[in-house]
This record gives structure tokens, sequence and C-alpha cells, in this order.
């Protein structure tokens, strides 16, 4: 087997699922809790947000550091890192009632703060 | 610096695991060096410019696009590490056995070093960028603590590659028999894990949400965010909370590749010669 037909066959097949996924997401209209968050000084304002349980949760965050953040929740499974001056944002999925905390994983002793969901 | 020395070693590890891997897969093969050090010198420069760039790439996709970026890259490695294995299904015997013909072999191995260096690449690109910011932010910073964070981060890459070697030197003590059986598993495992955590990516992205509940949370037993838990997420993409869709990609690319590798991978002793180009 030469390499570019195999190649081709699995990047059709790679093509052809990234598509669908496309398709699907396009189709999605669940409505979700929006949440604004902003960041300065090694800072999360607020430091405590809160969000209804089980629907989905949509966090704004603003970066107003000048540096790099990078949004870490390891109970919501988030990782996201957040350029200097930039807003970025963060889709949650519903979660169970409780306290999720989250952190700046460049500052993670200072930087944190907690989504709390009832 | 012991924090900086954390946060690159977290980065760095799972990179380490991959290489070592390659490492020992590719052992045998000619001038794998200079591919696999191609592959990470590529990561690197990729790290660089994503890093350089991290702000415009989020803004792609109605600000999905780092995770989109994420997604499409550790796909680009699953089909990478899958034509790999399948590769090496046809033509592993051919490379190990008597028949070969040197030059041949190294024509057809490098084709498949490619596809290797490219999963190095993606392997170093993706948790690079990640240190590439980090590490600016704090020398941009010009406090004097600057030089204290980048001796830990220098500490974290060196036991980065500590990890790779101790994962090289532990898959080559496996005799050489067993040893292609076990890469052929590791390599689909890894393949299974990315294509998994590619899935997760684009449900972060909202670009997949079909069977998006969570099957299972064994968080309590095994926490993907320790360093068992981390090192598995890595080598077989173990994580506490799968979604079904993640479970299903999982599966689907291992039944993908046992199939590949029945369909287009010759038996060792039929003696067919190999189909022209």
């Amino acid at each position: 087997m030469s390499f570019s037909p195999m190649l081709s066959k699995l990047s059709l097949f790679a093509a052809t699922v990234l598509v669908a996924a496309a398709a699907v997401g396009a189709a999605h209209a669940q409505s979700a809790t929006e949440i604004q968050l902003s960041y300065k000084d090694k800072k999360f304002d607020p430091a405590e947000i809160s969000a209804p349980a089980n629907t989905p949760i949509v966090i704004k965050l603003k970066n107003l550091d000048a540096k790099a953040m990078e949004f870490e929740s390891k109970t919501l499974k988030v990782e996201k890192v957040v350029a200097g001056s930039t807003d970025a944002t963060i889709n949650v999925r519903a979660q169970k009632p409780g306290r999720y905390e989250f952190f700046d994983e460049y500052n993670e002793k200072v930087a944190r703060g907690a989504l709390v969901v009832k | 610096m012991i924090a900086a020395l954390i946060i690159v070693f977290r980065e760095v590890f799972e990179a380490g695991l991959i290489v070592g891997i390659v490492l020992a897969v590719t052992r045998t093969v000619p001038h794998r060096n200079a591919w696999i050090a191609g592959g990470v010198l590529g990561g690197v420069l990729a790290a660089c410019v994503v890093a350089v760039f991290a702000g415009a790439l989020s803004n792609l996709f109605a600000g999905m696009g780092q995770e989109v970026f994420n997604a499409a890259i550790l796909a680009l490695a699953v089909v990478m590490l899958t034509w790999h294995n399948v590769w090496m299904a046809r033509h592993g015997a051919e490379l190990a056995g008597e028949l070969r013909e040197a030059g041949r072999a190294v024509v057809e191995g490098s084709k498949s070093l490619l596809a290797l260096a490219i999963v190095v690449g993606v392997a170093v690109l993706r948790e690079g960028s990640e240190v590439v910011l980090f590490l600016y932010g704090v020398l941009a910073g010009g406090n004097d603590s600057g030089l204290s964070v980048a001796l830990g981060g220098i500490a974290g890459m060196v036991l980065g590659a500590l990890v790779c070697m101790l994962t090289y030197f532990g898959l080559v003590k496996i005799p050489t028999r067993a040893l292609f059986t076990t890469t052929t598993v590791l390599i689909a495992l890894l393949a299974a894990g990315m294509a998994a955590q590619s899935a997760a990516f684009l449900e972060k992205a909202n670009w997949l949400t079909a069977l998006d509940n969570v099957v299972w949370d064994s968080g309590w037993l095994l926490s993907d965010s320790s360093l068992l838990g981390k090192a598995l997420h890595t080598l077989i993409g173990y994580t506490d909370q799968p979604t079904a869709m993640q479970v299903v990609v999982y599966l689907a690319i291992l039944a993908a590749t046992f199939a590949l590798m029945r369909l287009y991978g010759t038996p060792a002793k039929a003696g067919a010669p190999a189909p022209a180009e």
C-alpha cells in the first residue's frame, strides 16, 4: 500500500467526522446561562459566580491584564488560554449542584474563584 | 521557582511520554533521530507561532478557535498514528526480515517516520504553546523573579526529557519480538485516546452535542488530574468523566485500526510482493 491513497482515505474519514460534527453543532440551540467574569491583577471579579443546575453554562471571561492567563477548572473539565487584554467564551456542560473551583493556572495559589451550581 | 517547575513539567509531561514511545517504535529505523528531532523542533516553532497568535486563534469560530484547533491537530495525529500501525502491519515483516532491500526499506521507512514526526510535532505544539505563553508572561513582566522562574521552567523541561528517556528505556527492555506487538497496541490506544480528546474539544466548542451524557464518574477512584491519571490519560485516553460520544469515538478508532490492519496488512508468510505504486 502506498502512502498517499491510504492517507487520503483516512483524511477523508477524519474530514467526514468533522463535517458531521459541525452539522450537529449547528443544530444545537439549547439555552444556556451566561455569566460575565473579569480577570485583573491575578483576581477574578466576581470571585464567586452562580448558575442553576442542569443547564449548560457559558462563561464570558474578560482578561483585563496585559499578560495571558489560563482559565482552568479540574472539576468542570475546562482549560483555556486567554491572551492578554482579550475576551474568551468558555462553554461548560450542564452540572449537578455543587461548588466548582476554578483558577488561573499560571497563578494557581492566588488567582482562584468558584462557580456555585444550585 | 517550584511553581514554574510544576507548571512547565505538567505541560511537557505528555509530550515526553509520546516522544519516548515514538523513539522506541522507530528504534531500528535508519535516520530516525533526525526525523524525530525535526518533529520536536517543528513543534516548538509552531508552539511559538501559536502563542504569538493566541488571541487571534481564540477569536476564530465564534471564540472557539482554540478548541477547534486542538481538535483538528489531535485528529491529524490520530490519522498519522493509525496510518503508521496499518503501514507496519504490511511492511513490518519486510523491514525486519532478511528479504528486505535496504534502499527500499529506507524510503518506505522514512514515510512512516514522517507520520510519526508529525505526531511528535503535534504533541510538542499542543503543550508547548502554553509553556511559551507562561514563560513569556513572566519574563515580560520584568520583575526580579524572572530568573528564578526561568530556572524553574528549564528544570521542568529537563524533567520532561527524563520522562521521555524513562519511557524509551522501559520500552526497549522488552524483547524485540514482543516489542512490535506492544508498540502496536500502545499506538492504537494512544490514537483512540487522542480521538476521544479531540471529540472532547469539539464538545467544548459545542460543535458536537450528540451523546453528551457523562457515562461514568471514576474521579473518586483515579482523578485524571493526578500524575497517574494524567499518564493514563495520555497513554490510553483515561478520563474520569467520559461522555458517551467520547467512548463511542474511542471504540470506533480501535475497531477501525483493527479492521484496516486486517484489510491492508499482508500475512508475513504469503510472500506476495506489495503492489507497485
